[in-house]
C-alpha cells in the first residue's frame, strides 16, 4: 500500500528541526555534567561528585542573586508583554495614521541601541532619581527591564495580529459587544499564542541581561548574571553549573506539572 | 529601614566605635570577598554585611560618580585610588590611627597612590608576569619575549589579558621604556610590535587558569595568583617574571565619601589588617595581602608558592602600577583600538 | 479627539511610557553626551565639540600626525555588519524549518514543542556560552569526537574565529527568529496547502507561493529580532571571539571604560543607531511593498 500522502511534509524540515534541538541542548547537557564536576573547571573533568551543590547550597549571596534574577525577570516580562499587548493593538489592523512609524520606531528603539549605552545613561538618569527621592528599590532594574523587553514582546504579537480575521470580531461588536468584551471573548483567545511566545521572549531576555543590570543595580541587588560578570576576570566555578541545572530542574518540573494538570483538564 | 539604620548609626556614635549595631554594604570585585572572613566580621560586631559585585575599576568609578547606590566600602586597585580621591569619592578616614594599623607591611605604608594611608588599606596585592606551559617551551620564561617575540613552539597559544595598562606598561618595559612614558618613538615601536605580534596570538581573553591548565593555551600574560591556581592542576604551568620589567598592582579597601555605616566600615577597614582575617582573605581569593604576621595563618600552598614570593634576584625589575596621565593615556587608547579592531 | 485617536492613546500610554523613561529618554543624555568633551578620567566635561563625531570615521596619527581614516572603527562597523547579517540568515536556515515542524504538529503537543525551544534559554547566557567554548575548542567535545572518527588528524581550530561568533549568535538568537515565525504560523490553515497540491503545485511550489507569503510577518519580525540586537552583541563576542575579534558593543563598551572617552562611546553608538534605522527603513519597505501587491 502507498503511504498517504501527507499534505504538511517538507522534505528535510524534520530532519533540520531535530539537529536543532540536539544542538540547542547540547550545551545544556555538558553544563549539567559539569555541575557535577568533582574538579574546580567547568571544562575538565576530574569525578563526580555533589560538592558544588553543597556551596551553591551554602552561598547566600548566590541564592539571594538567583531570586531576584527570577523575581526581577516575572515582574519585567508582565509589564512589557502587557504593554505590548496594549500597543500592538494600537498599531496593527488600523488604517494608517501620522504618527505610526515614529511609535514603531519608539517601540523597537531599546533594540537599536547598545546595551552599554543604555546602561551608561540609565545609570546617570536613575542615579539622579535615587538622590532626589531616596528610593533604591528594585523597580529601577524592574523598569529598566520591562523597557528593554517591550520589542521582544510587541513582536510575536504583531505579527499574530496581522493576520487576524477581523470579521469576527465584527461579529461580536455587530452583536452589541462591549469593546472589552468583543476583546476578552474574541481577540485574546486568538492571540494568546502570540502573547505567550512575546511572554516568553521577554522573561528570558530579561534572565540574561548583564549590562544594563550591571549599571543600574544598587547595595545588593546583584542578579545571577552580573554575580558571574564578576567572576570572569577571576575563574568561573561549577557552582554556576550547580545552580543553573537546579533551576532547570525546577522549571522542568514546574512545566511538565503544569503540562499534565492542563491536560487532565481537558 | 532607613529609621533602624540612623538609630543604629548614633547609637554606634554614641557608644563610639567599640560596638557597632546595623549594616554594611561593601561595593568589590566579583568572586572576591571571602564568606568565611564576613561571617566572622558579622558575629563579631552583631552587623549584617552585603556584598555587591563589579568587574571593573571603570565601572566601579562610574557607578560611585553618579551617586545614589548606597554602598559603604569599595575596593579600587591603586593605579585608580588616586582617581577616586581626586573625583572626592573616598573618605579621608585616617586608617593609619587605627589600632591594627600597625600590622600593616611598612612597604606598604607610604605607597605613591595614598602616601601613609590616609584613605586606603591593602585587601590583595600581586603581579602580571607571563604563565608559561614548560612542557611546550623549555627556555628561559623571565622575560616578556614569550609573548611579544614568540618562539616558535608557543605561537598561536599565547593569550593576552584584554588590559591595556598591563600590556601597555609589558610592553613599554620590554622595549626599553617606562611605565606611562610619553616618549612617540618608544610608543611607536610599542605600536608596531604589539601589532607584528599580534597574529601570533590566539586570544585576548581573561579566563587564564582553566586554558593554561587544560592547555588550550601554553603561555599568557598572566595575574601570579591566576598562574598559581593554574599550576595546581598543571605542574608544568611556570610563571615567569619579565626581565625587563613586570607591574605590581595592590587593590585598597576605602570608605565611601557618602557612606551611610561609617562606624562599621571602619570597624571593617581595622577588622582586615588583624593578620589572622587577612590570612582568611588570602587563602580565599589567593593573592598576598600586605599585613605582616598573617603567613602563619595561611595555607601551606601559599605559604610557599613561587607565584606568591617574588624571587629576590627578580624583585628589582617589579614595579608599582601607577595611573598614567590623560594625554598619554589618549595615546594608549589608540594605540589598544588599533590593536584590537 | 476622536473616540479612536483617543482609545489609541489609551492603548499606547503604558508603553510609550515606559519606553520614555527608560529608552528613549536616556537617549537624549547619550545624543548630548556626543557634543561634549571626554574628562580625563571617564565622564564628560560640559565644553562643546564635534571631536567625538569626527573621531568615529577620522583620526590623527599620533607619531606621523598624518590624518586618516579611523580604520579600526570602519573594521570593526563591517565585522558587526556581515555577522549579524549572516547570523540572521543562519538563523532563519534553522529556525524557519524548526517553526514549521513544531507549527505541524498534533495541536496537543505544539506547546510542549514550544517549551521545549525555551528551556535552554532559562540558563545563564554566560554559562551557555562557556559550555559552546567547551564545545568547540581544540581538545573540546567536538575535536575529540571528530578525530576518535580519524575525520581529521588534528583539531580543528573553529574558537576564536568569525565561525564560533557566527555560531554562538545563532545559537544565542535562535528563538527570537523561531518564535514570531511561529506565532504567525501557528493558525495556518493547511486546506490551503491541499489545495495547492489539488492543482499539481510541488512541494517547494506549495512552500514559496502558499505557505511564505503567509508567515511573512513572522519573518520579518524575526530577522527584525536577530539582526539588530546581534549588531550590538557583546558578550558572545567576548568570550567566543577571544577579544581579538570585537565587536561593535565591545568597541562602544571600551570607550565607556577601559578608554574614558564617553563622547566617542554615544557618537559610535549613535552611528550605529541610524545604520540600523535605515537597514530597518529599506528592509520594511521592502517587505512591505510586497504584502500591499500580494493584497
Amino acid at each position: 500500500m502507498a503511504r498517504p500522502f501527507e499534505v504538511t511534509r517538507q522534505p528535510g524540515f524534520s530532519a533540520i528541526a531535530i539537529a536543532c534541538f540536539v544542538l540547542l541542548y547540547l550545551p545544556i547537557v555538558l553544563l549539567v555534567i559539569y555541575s557535577f564536576n568533582a574538579g574546580e573547571s567547568i571544562s575538565q573533568w576530574e569525578g563526580f561528585s555533589l560538592r558544588w551543590y553543597a556551596s551553591a547550597w551554602e552561598n547566600e549571596q548566590i541564592q539571594a542573586a538567583t531570586i531576584r534574577s527570577v523575581v526581577i525577570a516575572t515582574g519585567a516580562s508582565l509589564i512589557a508583554t502587557s504593554a505590548a499587548v496594549l500597543a500592538a493593538l494600537a498599531t496593527t489592523r488600523t488604517a494608517p495614521w501620522r504618527g505610526r512609524t515614529i511609535v514603531f520606531a519608539l517601540v523597537n528603539q531599546p533594540l537599536m541601541v547598545p546595551e552599554i549605552v543604555t546602561a551608561v545613561a540609565l545609570l546617570i538618569f536613575f542615579s539622579m532619581i535615587k538622590v532626589a527621592t531616596g528610593y533604591t528599590g528594585l523597580w529601577y532594574l524592574i523598569l529598566a527591564h520591562a523597557a528593554f523587553c517591550i520589542p521582544f514582546a510587541y513582536m510575536p504579537v504583531r505579527a499574530r495580529l496581522q493576520g487576524m480575521d477581523l470579521s469576527l470580531e465584527q461579529a461580536g461588536a455587530d452583536l452589541y459587544g462591549t469593546p472589552v468584551k468583543v476583546f476578552r471573548h474574541i481577540t485574546l483567545p486568538q492571540l494568546w499564542p502570540g502573547i505567550l511566545a512575546g511572554a516568553m521572549l521577554a522573561f528570558v531576555i530579561s534572565l540574561d541581561d548583564v549590562v544594563i543590570t550591571e549599571f543600574v543595580k544598587s547595595a545588593g541587588q546583584d542578579t545571577l548574571p552580573t554575580y558571574m560578570l564578576g567572576q570572569i576576570r577571576r575563574t568561573i566555578t561549577p557552582e554556576i553549573n550547580a545552580i543553573s541545572t537546579a533551576l532547570l530542574a525546577v522549571s522542568i518540573l514546574l512545566v511538565t506539572a503544569f503540562f499534565f494538570i492542563s491536560r487532565t483538564r481537558k | 529601614m532607613i529609621r533602624t539604620m540612623t538609630t543604629a548609626s548614633a547609637l554606634a556614635l554614641l557608644a563610639g566605635a567599640a560596638s557597632a549595631e546595623g549594616s554594611l554594604n561593601i561595593y568589590n570585585w566579583g568572586n572576591y570577598t571571602s564568606p568565611e572572613m564576613i561571617e566572622k566580621f558579622e558575629a563579631e560586631y552583631d552587623v549584617d554585611v552585603t556584598v555587591t559585585d563589579y568587574d571593573s575599576n571603570d565601572t566601579a568609578l562610574a557607578k560611585l560618580k553618579a551617586g545614589g547606590h548606597g554602598f559603604d566600602i569599595v575596593v579600587p586597585s591603586g593605579n585608580y585610588v588616586p582617581i577616586f580621591i581626586a573625583e572626592g569619592l573616598l573618605m579621608k578616614s585616617n586608617p593609619n590611627e587605627m589600632e591594627n594599623f600597625s600590622n600593616m607591611d611598612p612597604r606598604w605604608v607610604d605607597v605613591e597612590f595614598d602616601p601613609g594611608r590616609e584613605y586606603t588599606v591593602p585587601w590583595q596585592w600581586g603581579t602580571v608576569g607571563v604563565s608559561v606551559n614548560t612542557a611546550v617551551y623549555d627556555g628561559d620564561i623571565n622575560t616578556a619575549a614569550v609573548i611579544f617575540d614568540p618562539p616558535e613552539e608557543l605561537k598561536g597559544k599565547i593569550n593576552v589579558l584584554p588590559e591595556m595598562n598591563d600590556v601597555m606598561g609589558m610592553a613599554i618595559h620590554y622595549l626599553g621604556g617606562e611605565q606611562c612614558t610619553g616618549d612617540r618613538e618608544v610608543l611607536r615601536q610599542v605600536r608596531d610590535k604589539l601589532v607584528e605580534a599580534k597574529p601570533n596570538w590566539l586570544s585576548m581573553g581573561y579566563s587564564t587558569i582553566e586554558r593554561l591548565a587544560n592547555e588550550d593555551i601554553a603561555a599568557s600574560i598572566n595575574w601570579n595568583g591566576a598562574s598559581m591556581r593554574a599550576r595546581i592542576d598543571n605542574d608544568d604551568i611556570a610563571f615567569g617574571y619579565p626581565q625587563t620589567g613586570f607591574s605590581i598592582w595592590m587593590d585598597n579597601a576605602a570608605i565611601i565619601s557618602d557612606a551611610q555605616n561609617v562606624e562599621n566600615a571602619k570597624l571593617f577597614l581595622n577588622f582586615i589588617m588583624e593578620p589572622e582575617n587577612a590570612a582568611m582573605l588570602s587563602n580565599f581569593a589567593r593573592y598576598a595581602n600586605g599585613i605582616q604576621g598573617s603567613q602563619e595563618f595561611m595555607d601551606e600552598t601559599m605559604a610557599q608558592a613561587p607565584e606568591i614570593n617574588t624571587p629576590e634576584e627578580l624583585a628589582d625589575a617589579g614595579y608599582i602600577s601607577k595611573n598614567c596621565p590623560p594625554e598619554v593615556q589618549k595615546i594608549y587608547s589608540q594605540i589598544w583600538t588599533e590593536l584590537t579592531k | 479627539m476622536d473616540a479612536t485617536t483617543r482609545s489609541r492613546a489609551l492603548l499606547l500610554a503604558p508603553a510609550l511610557f515606559i519606553l520614555t523613561v527608560a529608552a528613549s529618554g536616556p537617549l537624549l543624555i547619550v545624543f548630548v553626551y556626543s557634543f561634549l568633551t571626554p574628562g580625563d578620567y571617564g565622564g564628560v566635561v560640559w565644553d562643546f565639540s564635534t571631536q567625538a563625531w569626527f573621531n568615529v570615521i577620522a583620526e590623527r596619527d599620533f607619531f606621523t600626525e598624518e590624518l586618516g581614516w579611523a580604520d579600526a572603527h570602519l573594521a570593526v562597523f563591517w565585522r558587526s555588519i556581515k555577522l549579524s547579517l549572516l547570523t540572521a540568515l543562519l538563523s532563519f536556515l534553522v529556525g524557519f524549518p524548526t517553526a514549521y515542524f513544531i507549527a505541524t504538529r498534533p495541536r496537543r503537543s505544539r506547546d510542549m514543542w514550544m517549551l521545549l525551544i525555551m528551556i535552554p534559554f532559562w540558563t545563564n547566557l554566560l554559562i551557555r556560552t562557556f559550555a559552546i567554548m567547551e564545545l568547540i575548542r581544540n581538545e573540546g567535545t567536538i575535536n575529540t569526537v571528530l578525530i576518535a572518527m580519524g575525520l581529521v588528524t588534528a583539531p580543528v581550530q573553529m574558537l576564536y574565529t568569525e565561525f564560533s561568533l557566527l555560531v554562538g549568535m545563532t545559537y544565542v538568537y535562535l528563538p527570537l527568529m523561531i518564535l514570531p515565525i511561529y506565532a504567525s504560523m501557528e493558525r495556518f490553515d493547511f486546506r490551503l496547502v491541499e489545495a495547492g497540491y489539488d492543482l499539481y503545485a510541488s512541494r517547494w511550489q506549495v512552500l514559496r507561493r502558499i505557505i511564505f507569503p503567509l508567515v511573512k510577518p513572522g519573518v520579518i519580525a524575526g530577522s527584525i529580532l536577530v539582526f539588530v540586537p546581534c549588531l550590538g552583541a557583546y558578550v558572545t563576542p567576548r568570550v567566543l571571539g577571544g577579544g581579538k575579534q570585537i565587536m561593535l558593543g565591545n568597541l562602544i563598551e571600551l570607550q565607556f571604560g577601559q578608554l574614558r572617552n564617553w563622547p566617542l562611546g554615544a557618537a559610535l553608538s549613535l552611528t550605529l543607531l541610524v545604520i540600523v534605522m535605515v537597514a530597518l527603513l529599506i528592509y520594511v519597505r521592502a517587505a512591505g511593498g510586497e504584502e500591499a501587491r500580494h493584497g
